[in-house]
Parts: C-alpha cells; sequence; structure tokens
C-alpha cells in the first residue's frame, strides 16, 4: 500500500508536453451518437473537457459512461459525430483541404495523448511487470531502454510496487495488477488519463490502496482525468466537475459540492439517494 | 532382418526418418505461422486465400498428395523433385495447413481485453501481434503443436511409397530378401514408438519453459499426462478433432 | 501440360470402383473404431491396475506408430501366427484398430466433461455402477462426442489411401495401376480432386451438425 506521504511524483505525467494554459479545452465531443443495434447508448452528445481538469462520469449502468471512454480510446467508432482532441480530429484527418476518414497511422498519433486502466487491468501477461510498463514506451515512443527503465521503476515506487517489478502479473493481487497498470499507462505520458471503473473487479479491501493512488495523481499533477466510477466518494475528492449521465445525456454537470449535495435535476437525485 | 540390411538399409533409414520429420516440421511450421495469422488478418482477400488453402490441403489426403507430387507433377510439367523432396513438401505443405488451425485458434483465444490494452497503448497491429498476441498464444499452441508434431513423425512413412529410403522402406526390403518379416516390422514399429518419445519429451521441455514464460511454472493445470501423446483437456480434445477434418472458420 | 479427358473417360470405370472399395473400408473400419474406441476408454477408467495399465500402454502404442507399418504389420506379420486376411479386412481392421485409439480420446473427453456432480447424484440415488454407466454417464457423453467422432470419420477417409500399399484397391490403387499401365498424369489428379470433393462438404456437414448438437 502506499502511505500517504508517497514521495510526489518526480517528474511524472504530462510535464513532457508542451504546457498549455490550464484551461485551455483539451477533449470535445461534438454530437456523438453510438447505436449497437437498435440500442441508442449515446444520442447526439456534446461536451467537452479542459487541460488539467478532473471529470468524473456518473450515472446509471448502461447510460453510455464506459462507451464515451471506448470511443476517447478508439476501441470503437461513433456512428455520428466526432471527437476533436486537443485540436485534432480523432475519427478524420486533413488531407488537403479535405476531412477524410483517419488512417491507421493518424489515429495512432492522436491517441498517443491518452492513456487508459482498464477495469480488468489487462496487464500483459507474457511480460513481467517492469516490462509491461516499458514495452509501449521503448516501441511506441521510441524512449531508449534504460531511460523507459529508469522511469518505470520512478513510477513503480509512485505506486508503491518497487519490490514487486520482477515478478508476473497472475503473481500479484487484483489491487496490484491495478496499480501496475495505472504506472503503465503513465509511462506513456498522455495528457488525458481514461479510468473505466478501475475498482469495481477489485475486493473491496484493496480498494482503498488504488484510490491513493490515483489521488495522489491528481493531486500532484497536471494531467487530465476522465473517469467513470462507482466510488462516490473519491468521485467527490479529486473531481472538477461531475457529468450526470442518462439514457446517452448528459442530463446535469456541476462541480461535486453542488452535484452531491444540491442537485438540480430530479433524476441525479434518485440516482444519488440510490447509490450514496 | 540380416545384419547388412541392418547397417546398409536400416540405420541410414532411420536417419531419413529423422531428417524427413525435421525438414516437414520446418516447413509445416513456416506454413502454419504464415497461413494461420493470414487467417486472422483484417482484410477479408487475405482470409479468404488463405482460408482456401487450408481447406484444399486438409482436405486432401497426404499420401495420394505425395504420389500426385512424385509421379503425375513430372509428367505434367516435365520437372521432377528429388523424391525426398516431394515427401517433405507433401508432408510439410499438408500438416502446415493442419497447424494453421492450431496458430489460428490460438491467436484467437487471446482474449480482446489484451487486443484493447494493446491499442491504449498506441502499438501498431504488428507491435501487437508480435509482442502481445503471439507470445500469449504461444504456451496454447505447444501441446496441440505437440500431437501434430507425432502425426507428422507417423506421416513420414508414406515416403517409403515414393522409394525414399526411409526406415520403412529398410523393412520392406528385408521382408523381400529374407521372407522373413516379424523382427523387421517389430523393430520398426519400435523405432517409430522410439522417436515419438524423444519428440514429445522435448515439446514437454518446451511447453513448461512456455508456461514459465508467462509466469506459470510447474505441471499444466487441467490438462491430463498420458504416456505419450499430450492429453488435452475435455475442450483441447474436441478442437483437436476438428484440426485436421473440420471446423474451420466457424 | 497437355490434360487428356479421353484418359479420364478410360479410367472413370476403375475409378468407381476404388470409390466403391474406399466406402465400404471407411463404414466397416468407423464401426471397428467407434466401438473399440468406447472400450479402450471405459478399460482406461477401470480402477483395476491390471486393466488401466495394460490397455493405456497398448493404446499408446498404436496411436505413436504409423498406420502404413501397422498395415504392413497386419498383413505380412499376422500370419505367420495367427489368421491370414484379405487385403481389405486387413485395411479394415488396421483402420478400425489405429482410430480406435483416437475415438478413446475422444470418449475420455466427452465423459470427463460431463459434469462430476452427475455421478454424485447418481451416487446419492445409489445408482448401480452400470447403471450410472448405461443410463446418467453416455447418454451425455456421446451426445457431445458425435461431431468429434464424425471428424475423425474424415480423417480415416483421407488415409483409406493407405490400404492400397497392401493390395486394397481403393480409388489411390486404382488410379496408380491405371497410371502405370498408362503413362499417365490425369488419374492421380482425378483423386486428388475427389478427395477434396468428398472431404470438404462432409466437413461442412460436420459443422452443421455440431451447431445443431451444441443447442
Amino acid at each position: 500500500m502506499p502511505s500517504e506521504n508517497t514521495p510526489s511524483p518526480a517528474g511524472t505525467p504530462a510535464e513532457s508536453t508542451e504546457t498549455r494554459a490550464a484551461g485551455a479545452e483539451l477533449i470535445r465531443f461534438e454530437r456523438v451518437s453510438k447505436r449497437f443495434g437498435d440500442n441508442v447508448v449515446l444520442d447526439n452528445l456534446e461536451f467537452s473537457v479542459d487541460a488539467g481538469k478532473h471529470v468524473t462520469l456518473i450515472g446509471p449502468s448502461g447510460s453510455g459512461k464506459t462507451t464515451i471512454l471506448r470511443l476517447l480510446m478508439t476501441l470503437l467508432k461513433p456512428d455520428e459525430g466526432e471527437i476533436v482532441v486537443d485540436g485534432d480530429h480523432l475519427f478524420h484527418e486533413r488531407r488537403g483541404d479535405k476531412l477524410v476518414p483517419a488512417g491507421e497511422r493518424h489515429v495512432r498519433e492522436v491517441r498517443k495523448k491518452i492513456g487508459m486502466v482498464f477495469q480488468q487491468f489487462n496487464l500483459f501477461p507474457n511480460m513481467r511487470v517492469l516490462r509491461n510498463i516499458t514495452e509501449a514506451p521503448v516501441h511506441v515512443l521510441g524512449m531508449p531502454k534504460d531511460e523507459a527503465e529508469q522511469r518505470a521503476r520512478e513510477l513503480l515506487d509512485l505506486v508503491g510496487l518497487t519490490e514487486h517489478m520482477d515478478k508476473y502479473p497472475v503473481q500479484l493481487s487484483g489491487g496490484q495488477q491495478q496499480r501496475v497498470a495505472i504506472a503503465r499507462a503513465l509511462a506513456m505520458r498522455p495528457q488525458v488519463l481514461l479510468l473505466d471503473e478501475v475498482t469495481s473487479a477489485l475486493d473491496p479491501e484493496l480498494v482503498a490502496g488504488v484510490l491513493d493512488v490515483l489521488r495522489d495523481i491528481a493531486h500532484t499533477t497536471d494531467i487530465t482525468m476522465l473517469c467513470v466510477t462507482h466510488e462516490m466518494g473519491f468521485a467527490r475528492d479529486i473531481s472538477d466537475t461531475v457529468l450526470m449521465f442518462n439514457e446517452g445525456r448528459v442530463i446535469e454537470s456541476g462541480s461535486p459540492e453542488k452535484m452531491f449535495n444540491d442537485p438540480d435535476n430530479e433524476r441525479t437525485r434518485e440516482f444519488l439517494s440510490a447509490v450514496l | 532382418m540380416s545384419s547388412g540390411i541392418f547397417y546398409e538399409w536400416f540405420l541410414p533409414g532411420v536417419w531419413i526418418t529423422i531428417q524427413v520429420t525435421v525438414y516437414s516440421a520446418a516447413l509445416a511450421g513456416l506454413v502454419a505461422f504464415v497461413v494461420g495469422i493470414a487467417r486472422t488478418h483484417r482484410l477479408w482477400i487475405v482470409r479468404f486465400v488463405s482460408g482456401t488453402y487450408f481447406e484444399i490441403f486438409r482436405g486432401t489426403s497426404a499420401l495420394v498428395f505425395m504420389l500426385w507430387m512424385a509421379f503425375a507433377f513430372p509428367l505434367m510439367f516435365g520437372w521432377q523433385f528429388v523424391p525426398m523432396y516431394a515427401g517433405v513438401l507433401a508432408l510439410g505443405l499438408t500438416y502446415g495447413a493442419y497447424g494453421s488451425e492450431i496458430v489460428r485458434g490460438s491467436l484467437q483465444s487471446v482474449s480482446a481485453a489484451q487486443r484493447e490494452a494493446g491499442i491504449a497503448l498506441s502499438f501498431t497491429r504488428g507491435q501487437r501481434l508480435r509482442r502481445i498476441e503471439l507470445p500469449q498464444a504461444w504456451p496454447e499452441m505447444v501441446p496441440p503443436f505437440n500431437n501434430l508434431l507425432i502425426e507428422l513423425l507417423k506421416g513420414t512413412a508414406l515416403v517409403s511409397v515414393i522409394s525414399v529410403a526411409d526406415m520403412t522402406f529398410a523393412a520392406g526390403l528385408s521382408r523381400l530378401a529374407t521372407n522373413e518379416s516379424a523382427p523387421a516390422y517389430v523393430l520398426l514399429l519400435f523405432s517409430y514408438f522410439v522417436i515419438a518419445f524423444v519428440l514429445t519429451r522435448i515439446m514437454r521441455a518446451v511447453e513448461r519453459k512456455a508456461k514459465a514464460g508467462i509466469g506459470q511454472g510447474g505441471g499444466g493445470k487441467g490438462r491430463f499426462r498420458g504416456l505419450l501423446a499430450l492429453k488435452l483437456s475435455p475442450e483441447g480434445e474436441m478442437r483437436q478433432a476438428k484440426t485436421g477434418t473440420a471446423g474451420g472458420q466457424g | 501440360m497437355n490434360w487428356d479427358w479421353s484418359v479420364v473417360e478410360d479410367f472413370m470405370p476403375s475409378f468407381w470402383d476404388g470409390v466403391l472399395v474406399t466406402l465400404q473400408a471407411l463404414a466397416l473400419g468407423s464401426l471397428i473404431a467407434f466401438a473399440l474406441g468406447l472400450v479402450w476408454a471405459m478399460a482406461q477408467r477401470s480402477h483395476r491396475k491390471w486393466i488401466s495399465w495394460p490397455v493405456t500402454a497398448v493404446t499408446e502404442f498404436i496411436r505413436n506408430t504409423p498406420l502404413l507399418v501397422q498395415l504392413f504389420f497386419l498383413f505380412y506379420v499376422v500370419p505367420t501366427f495367427g489368421p491370414s486376411m484379405s487385403p481389405l479386412v486387413t485395411g479394415v481392421i488396421g483402420l478400425g484398430l489405429h482410430y480406435s485409439t483416437y475415438t478413446a480420446e475422444v470418449y475420455r473427453a466427452g465423459i470427463d466433461g460431463v459434469p462430476v456432480g452427475q455421478w454424485e447424484a447418481a451416487t446419492a440415488l445409489s445408482l448401480p455402477r452400470r447403471r450410472t454407466w448405461t443410463s446418467v454417464i453416455l447418454p451425455q457423453a456421446i451426445r457431445r462426442v458425435i461431431p468429434a467422432l464424425g471428424n475423425y470419420v474424415v480423417a480415416m477417409l483421407k488415409d483409406s489411401p493407405m490400404i492400397a500399399v497392401i493390395g486394397a484397391f481403393e480409388m489411390l490403387g486404382e488410379a496408380r495401376a491405371f497410371s502405370n499401365l498408362t503413362f499417365t498424369f490425369e488419374a492421380y489428379t482425378v483423386v486428388g480432386i475427389a478427395f477434396i470433393l468428398i472431404a470438404y462438404p462432409a466437413s461442412l456437414l460436420l459443422r452443421a451438425l455440431e451447431r445443431r448438437l451444441a443447442q
């Protein structure tokens, strides 16, 4: 377990990306719709996230929260609309003065700005912990191996798992695996970190350790976070903005104080009274 | 078996059998990976071509194909293979097709979540295949590959039919020369058994290493150990039955 | 390459003779393989070591040595101390015996696939052992092994040309005799294509059957 005063992450996320004025828009959903068969999961969704902000998506299951993260990660394609990341279209690219469907290379370039932590960790079972973290920086970013390992050690220190770096994922507990997955995502120095119900698959006693690490990252770095969670206490702690989803739309948004204490919308109130 | 035939035909025959096994296994392995990976390709035309290759060679009898290569092919195209290479080619192409089913199946059994994790880290398709999917699929492939290798070893006896002087050919010679067949064929059967045993030991070591490579040391879980052929789990056995025959892009 | 259809035409009568022999060998060989395989599978599970051990050893030996050599053994060696049989009968026994070691594994997998709870339920009801097998375990096991057994029939089809080497003239044997006589290549090609034409639809059929049984 990382203690409350884990060393502040020496040069952790987002520090390499050109510093932008806090508050500049980093992610924008433009009238995004997504259907699975007849089931409309996202309906003309519009919202944006400013750089450095921590945004939490809440809402009943099936309301499309996870779909948003998966679209951003290009694990899904929208049926309509476009997502803009740091000024670049995610699913289209400019060729001449026309927008054409994005090629693999363009998608990868834009995607490098985004990291994701999954509900089921998805560590690579064929690699030891250290290599799980260094693999992408070395082979995607072309970082020298020494540098990548040095950085991986720092990140493992941040998540409190330095002594486990030579183990295979199966030898770790769920909570430890999830902390490795967080380190792995941060190693790519993403501008945005997507957190998809990262504690849902954990045994209750392991949740706190993971949340502590994330809190630490939220409070000590300027990384943008987009977070789907059922941990309302955590959401209240780290969020700048909370978005309430229902049936594919944002029905209410606001500061955590407002949303959790005095929501305007009836559905929000019902939902929160059910989960809190 | 007379000692003359034993030293001049049988022992060299053992060596020929081993050579044919090794060469065809190498060719079959290459074909299995190329075709197996092609069958998971995102372009339908690649999947179609490789799938057709698989269906054709799965439908062919190795012996018929071998005889066709040895006798019909020269008459059709006026070009003749060295008999041993006709045999190696026929075995390698046929068993490679079976092997492609193993490769394809194992690749598909790598979970979608792993592919997604690879995408999330911006790996290219090629990098995902090489660094994530193939290494994870490999331990899955080894036990069925072992059984296929034993099948291939047994298949090498067919080269005697196209007059390649392997150990089966030598036993046939002995029968014709001495009019006594029992010792030759008993020796022959045991020779195949011993080679199969050695191959299985090697593949078990490979399997242990593959398992250790994903942090699962020790014996395989839920896998029954036979004397020789790796006994597969119930699902594995059903899949194996399909490898050589039906199944396909189900 | 000059393909001559008249050669094909000349070959056709012998081809059909060969098909008939192939189908006979396949049908009889399958029956032996299915029956004997079940015997092996149950014997291997026997709690009596003196039954399970020798049976396991023998089946492993048969499974790990070439069918071709076994056919030679049955045809040339067995008559020196036992009955001598016609090429076709030898071929049928060889195919059946060889593939029974494969079907035994299929049955084993099928039996292992029956949930442990079924054995426990049978014990709880004090069903006798024989009754447990015949009315609880085997009916459930057989259903799930049918597609796999079918697949081995197709595999046997592709190995059936081997019986030509001991003089049972199935398709390949006919083609070989014909080609040696006429010095032509068409017959081999016809037989090669015939195998694909039989095996491919058969595998499609098995796939459909499997989907059906899976429901």
